[in-house]
């Protein structure tokens, strides 16, 4: 099949409010080029749902303009959009069969009898579903009915397609399965797809860029890598994947680089993210397999801490240690058999990198 | 699973009782109690609603005031042929003699006057006359002669077939009233076009209650959808006004109808003055049909609302938005994916409304006119006034199976699981 026979899509200035007193969302400005898989994500609330909702023409925008293959669509009925979507809880109509489901929008674009059977079949192939048309929706199995809400939106040929949380109601290892199928579907058709799910995994798994959503605005846009690597601010580097954070205050900066000084006056190398000056207040951020018990003295930072707790998990151990009087500073270490064994009371030294620890700004 | 073990042994318990046994003691007390739980309705239903249908559905075909009113006469005419032409002979009339006396002591007769009377007109008399000659006759004398000098109708056949006819203790006679039909010398035949009305009545009820069963969906369904549609506070105040209805008497709703539609009610009186009907052609909207169906889709009303409501309610606003999203419009929205997944409140509403309506009484009486009546006015015409129980009892077993045919047939065609109540 054509790659990239996606739409664009382009949010100028959104706004959205609800009752006229708060803004949910706040001034959007969105470019998604064409064959894109970009995700919104963010906590309940922080307004994506609301924005991939105006852009499928069930709310309306209070106030900018959203294009689609640059035509304005803010007038145009959901019906007329073209947009495939694939719902929370699939919505597949329960009094038709899978085939009667993937028809209907066939139907209601009046393709002939011959052409729907075809394409019908060709997209439940494409799911792997190619014997379940004459079942119904219910005796189909939670993957098994995901699968068809995909099919769906994609049986008409969309130039673009919505899903909204679509795995939020399947089990962890279906979801995962799922994860790979979907971003495989968009690989081959190449069209745009727009998805939104507060699940980080997810996001970073499927997506060519994130959009992480709070509180009505895009707080980063980036590739997964540079989402996790490189987070521009405390809530996206609490959001994206596993996060110590250690409050202090910058007492010199050169550069990118800064010093920040901690609570109990131990002073720590990060990288110059989000703090501008001496003086500033500052939350360091620092992922927990960055941080190295085999310590030597080139590292940038070096401290000693006390480990609280040791969970064993497998592949890595979890270790809960106190330092620079932080009791829930995390250590992952991969377990290589190694004979070195740690003991929970124990005193040790731990170091990172400079480049591994962002200065981003001061949360509570 | 099997309840023996491999060597054929029934599963015992330890100390050794058979599992079965054991099982249905320790379940014995909670069955007792979810029992007990249910008695009370159980005895109730049992007493005002099974029973009397079954007292019904005897009383439709009892007959035996005969047999007790005239046994020795019921005896007698065993032998009399109906079919002779003949008036019986001097033995029957003795025994009618003996029974008069008794039942004249027991003022039983003019009772039994009554019931005959049902089946031909002028017996009533016919009893109460000679009740009033029998203690001037001579036994001695041939009472034939005297009863004929009585009240000449003893020598009249047909009272002589009536009585023969209707002398067993059980009879069809009711319900062949009410089929309009009587047991003529040829067998069952249709009475003669004046005087049948029960059949037309039938045909009238079925026919009106169908119209204001698709009147309260065609007025409720829009209604419903609107509440199922509208965030819970909103239609949390719309369905109060809704039940309100509830919480006024049928009586009160069904007089405040009178004063709307009557012709010097308030509707004609504004369609007078503002100039759309002439004041000598003010509309007559009310003691005929159009006044049972305004008046009954107005009380039916809610019944169609609820279930739909509650049917509604479960159907997910995302199938709409996604047949919208996949290219239908409002109205193939609606009709393709809305609309068939309202059908089970649709079923549930329509049965309940016409099984309502088809035995509604109050309503077509106070406002139905002649042309509004229902049958089950009629068979309160029957139990209040011509005490015509037995009639009564055959119309209403009539309507009961009725409504369980159309409920079998219903069945057939929708399909009985295609109804939900919420």
């Amino acid at each position: 099949m054509a790659n990239n026979r996606g739409a664009a899509v382009m949010y100028d200035s959104v706004q959205k409010s609800y009752d006229g007193e708060s803004l949910v969302v706040k001034n959007l400005n969105l470019d998604i080029p064409p064959g894109e898989f970009l995700t919104m994500l963010g906590p309940s609330g922080s307004g994506k749902t609301t924005c991939l909702m105006m852009l499928a023409g069930f709310e309306p925008a209070t106030h900018g303009e959203i294009y689609l293959n640059d035509r304005p669509i803010n007038n145009v009925p959901p019906h007329k959009r073209g947009i495939g979507m694939v719902f929370q809880n699939y919505a597949l109509f329960p009094h038709m069969t899978v085939a009667e489901n993937l028809a209907f929008p066939l139907q209601v674009r009046n393709v002939g009898k011959a052409e729907q059977a075809e394409k019908v079949q060709r997209a439940l192939d494409m799911v792997e579903l190619g014997a379940f048309g004459n079942r119904r929706p219910a005796q189909l199995s939670g993957g098994q009915q995901q699968r068809v809400a995909v099919a769906r939106a994609l049986v008409f040929d969309p130039e673009l397609v919505l899903m909204d949380e679509p795995l939020g109601a399947l089990d962890k290892q279906l979801r995962e399965q799922m994860q790979y199928e979907i971003k495989h579907i968009h690989e081959n058709l190449g069209v745009t797809v727009v998805y939104v799910t507060h699940d980080q995994t997810e996001a970073l798994t499927m997506s060519d860029r994130v959009a992480v959503f709070n509180d009505g605005i895009i707080q980063q846009l980036s590739t997964p890598d540079d989402l996790y690597e490189d987070p521009q601010n405390s809530f996206v580097a609490q959001f994206i994947g596993e996060n110590n954070k250690l409050n202090g205050k910058v007492v010199g900066v050169d550069g990118e680089e800064c010093l920040v000084e901690l609570g109990d006056g131990t002073q720590l190398k990060a990288d110059k993210v989000n703090v501008s000056a001496v003086g500033d207040l500052t939350t360091l951020s620092l992922r927990p397999e960055r941080v190295e018990f085999d310590t030597n003295d080139t590292m940038d930072n070096l401290v000693n801490g006390r480990i609280e707790e040791l969970i064993y998990l497998g592949d890595h151990i979890r270790v809960r240690m106190n330092v620079a009087g932080n009791d829930e500073f995390i250590v992952k270490v991969r377990n290589r058999g190694e004979k070195r064994k740690l003991h929970v009371g124990e005193t040790v030294q731990v170091g990172w990198a400079m480049n591994d620890c962002k200065a981003l700004d001061a949360v509570a | 699973m099997s309840d023996t073990t491999q060597d054929g042994q029934v599963l015992t318990t330890q100390d050794g009782r058979p599992l079965k046994a054991a099982l249905g003691r320790a379940l014995f007390r909670e069955k007792l109690r979810a029992f007990l739980l249910v008695a009370p309705l159980l005895i109730f239903i049992l007493i005002t609603f099974v029973a009397p249908i079954i007292d019904m559905l005897h009383r439709s075909v009892e007959n035996s005031i005969v047999e007790e009113t005239l046994p020795k006469t019921v005896v007698a005419l065993q032998e009399w042929d109906p079919g002779s032409g003949e008036v019986p002979d001097e033995a029957v009339f003795a025994a009618l003699y003996d029974d008069m006396v008794v039942a004249v002591d027991k003022k039983t007769h003019t009772r039994l006057g009554s019931r005959l009377n049902y089946e031909q007109s002028g017996i009533s008399s016919l009893f109460r006359k000679t009740g009033r000659r029998i203690k001037r006759m001579d036994e001695g004398e041939p009472l034939k002669d005297q009863f004929l000098a009585a009240d000449k109708k003893w020598g009249d056949v047909t009272t002589w077939q009536v009585l023969k006819q209707f002398s067993p203790a059980y009879t069809g006679g009711y319900f062949l009233n009410a089929f309009d039909a009587k047991l003529g010398p040829e067998g069952v035949e249709l009475k003669p076009a004046d005087e049948r009305i029960y059949l037309f009545l039938f045909g009238r009820t079925l026919f009106l209650s169908i119209v204001i069963t698709l009147s309260c969906l065609l007025l409720g369904y829009p209604i419903a959808f609107l509440l199922a549609a509208l965030p819970l506070r909103t239609s949390n105040l719309l369905m109060i006004l809704v039940l309100l209805p509830f919480w006024t008497s049928l009586l009160v709703r069904t007089s405040a109808w009178k004063v709307l539609l009557q012709q010097q009610g308030v509707i004609n009186d504004f369609l007078v003055w503002i100039n759309l009907i002439s004041d000598s052609g003010r509309l007559v909207m009310i003691n005929n049909q159009t006044g049972t169906i305004i008046a009954m889709t107005h009380i039916l009303l809610p019944f169609m609302i609820l279930p739909l409501y509650s049917v509604m309610k479960t159907i997910s606003p995302t199938y709409v938005r996604a047949a919208k999203s996949l290219g239908a419009n409002d109205w193939t929205a609606f009709w393709r994916v809305y609309f068939p997944q309202s059908v089970p409140g649709i079923g549930a509403g329509a049965v309940l409304v016409f099984i309502l309506s088809i035995g509604y009484y109050i309503t077509p009486e106070l406002v139905g006119g002649t042309s509004g009546i229902f049958i089950s006015n009629r068979i309160a015409y029957h139990i209040s006034s011509s005490l015509n129980w037995g009639l009564a009892a055959a119309l209403g077993t009539l309507l009961l199976v009725a409504v369980l045919v159309l409920f079998v047939v219903y069945d057939k065609i929708v399909g009985i699981d295609n109804v939900k109540l919420g």
